[in-house]
């Protein structure tokens, strides 16, 4: 079936209903976009776009994964993976979220350290620094519904605040 | 450390008729400095340099003073690294392996600090029986000296920082050598093992990680390192699971001997009659037969003392021996000569003794 302004194919299908009467509606792609229509293919990649964004994003994530090095002693993610043993204590930082994820699995879930700290000066602006922290994570957590999590950071929380004995 | 009895592993302690030994392990590492498996050689030098001054400074003449002494690994003779390693003061791996790497040790053999091993520091206390709270304080207490001259690698959300992220947080490890032989005749080993793994415990053998069980000997540790504090750990550890592993064992013993009494006494006096015989006797061979043996004095079957039996365990051991009597390090057939006269002078002297 060809355009009904010219002799072009027509590449878009429409019935139009206005004021009780039905109308088709042919249209080559020249007068498609002309009318505002979206182009079927148009409409077909707009479908297919996402995924291949969210692969893609996934994809970056993993080479980012294995790209990432420590800036403080150079160990890179990759050579972790094998040797399962950090570098240095920057490490921790410099690997996050992938060393969360290894924490948590290896400790049933746990998120934060609760036990002594070294200096007693440190102490007060530790907990204060967790505090928040643990806050900011549960609210993240209660929004991700990611339950388990939400409630394993309301009993870190607690335990927080009660007096150790 | 050539005296063969002061060794925690050869004494006997609360509920030893279970537990052989208790042992506390913190896992510390020194700021700003890598970690071992980025520190070159002269980093480790260092590192040592900076533990050996925090020791002096902070329990010599202090005190914490414990007489400790200083043994650095890379330049101490094969057997003396053998010895610590049969002692289960040092792990195999950190007896054999190369680098710079010493061991700091209380004059008792309960402290000790192990420097460069997996971490900078492994900060331990060894004793004999059930005395996971003790082994808990003494820890810390040197934990604590140490501190005092030097700074740990601390994270504001993980805590102390490991080597391996697994141990983070409280880095401590906490465990306990058991000898369980009724388990073992009840055929409840695997079910312990299991319910242990579900409690996120490791089990390991007889020389800790990757070493298999000999004689029904099998160490329990904690995994768990985060989100609890270390109170808490100990209270879980040594207030629940130690002493339902403790009574478990008890009751599959007085079930063992009530169903099988002819049969583990056989077991018991075969072991003994083969080790006050034998003339030929391999490490493993003693230690089988010893911890059969050991089942039956604490059931009450064999009149010996558990302290001579826990201090033969640890001598037939092949550098143990070779204090006793040098020539067992001639050839194979000399070890196993010497152990076995050695085992059976002094299985005849403690059947005198009791008599």
């Amino acid at each position: 079936m060809n355009c009904d302004h010219c002799d072009k194919p027509a590449v878009v299908h429409e019935i139009v209903i206005k004021g009780g009467d039905s109308k088709e509606v042919h249209l080559c792609s020249d007068h498609a976009i002309a009318a505002g229509y979206p182009l079927p293919v148009e409409q077909h990649l707009a479908d297919i776009f996402p995924k291949l964004g969210s692969v893609a994003k996934v994809e970056a994530a993993k080479s980012k994964e294995r790209s990432a090095k420590c800036a403080a002693c150079g160990l890179t993610f990759t050579i972790f993976r094998k040797s399962a043993t950090l570098g240095c204590p920057a490490c921790y930082d410099a690997f996050m979220p992938m060393i969360e994820k290894v924490i948590e699995s290896a400790q049933d879930g746990a998120t934060h350290h609760l036990g002594r700290s070294p200096v007693g000066g440190a102490e007060i602006e530790r907990v204060q620094n967790l505090r928040v922290k643990m806050m900011r994570d549960l609210e993240a957590a209660v929004a991700a519904e990611q339950y388990e999590r939400a409630a394993k950071l309301r009993d870190e929380l607690k335990a927080l605040d009660s007096p150790s004995p | 450390m050539s005296q063969p009895f002061s060794a925690a592993m050869s004494q006997v302690g609360p509920d030893s008729d279970v537990v052989v030994t208790s042992r506390v392990r913190l896992a510390r590492n020194i700021s700003g400095f890598p970690f071992i498996s980025r520190a070159s050689n002269p980093v480790r030098q260092e590192i040592m340099r900076v533990v050996r001054r925090a020791v002096d400074q902070s329990c010599n003449g202090t005190d914490h003073d414990h007489g400790m002494r200083w043994i650095e690994l890379q330049s101490a003779p094969s057997r003396d690294r053998i010895l610590l390693s049969e002692r289960h003061l040092v792990s195999r791996h950190f007896a054999n392996s190369d680098g710079p790497r010493a061991l700091a040790l209380s004059s008792d053999e309960h402290s000790s600090i192990m420097v460069n091993e997996e971490d900078h520091l492994r900060i331990q206390f060894l004793c004999a029986g059930s005395r996971l709270s003790d082994a808990f304080k003494e820890a810390f207490a040197l934990e604590n000296a140490l501190a005092n001259c030097t700074n740990f690698s601390f994270h504001p959300r993980w805590g102390y920082l490991t080597a391996c992220p697994t141990n983070v947080g409280c880095g401590i490890r906490m465990s306990a050598m058991l000898h369980l032989p009724g388990a073992q005749i009840m055929k409840e080993t695997d079910r312990i093992k299991r319910a242990a793994k579900e409690l996120h415990l490791a089990v390991r053998g007889y020389y800790g990680e990757g070493s298999e069980s000999i004689g029904d000997f099998f160490q329990f540790s904690n995994q768990t390192t985060l989100g609890a504090t270390e109170d808490a750990l100990l209270e879980e550890f040594n207030g629940i699971v130690l002493p339902r592993l403790i009574g478990y064992e008890r009751e599959a013993r007085t079930a063992a001997l009530a169903r099988y009494r002819s049969r583990i006494e056989d077991i018991v006096f075969r072991s003994h009659a083969n080790l006050s015989a034998a003339r030929l006797l391999t490490a493993d061979a003693a230690t089988k037969d010893l911890s059969r043996m050991r089942f039956g004095v604490v059931m009450g079957l064999l009149p010996i003392e558990l302290t001579t039996i826990q201090r033969l365990l640890l001598q037939v051991q092949p550098a143990h021996l070779s204090l006793i009597d040098p020539r067992s390090l001639e050839s194979e057939e000399a070890d196993r000569e010497v152990r076995a006269t050695y085992v059976r002078q002094e299985l005849m002297r403690s059947t005198k003794d009791t008599k």
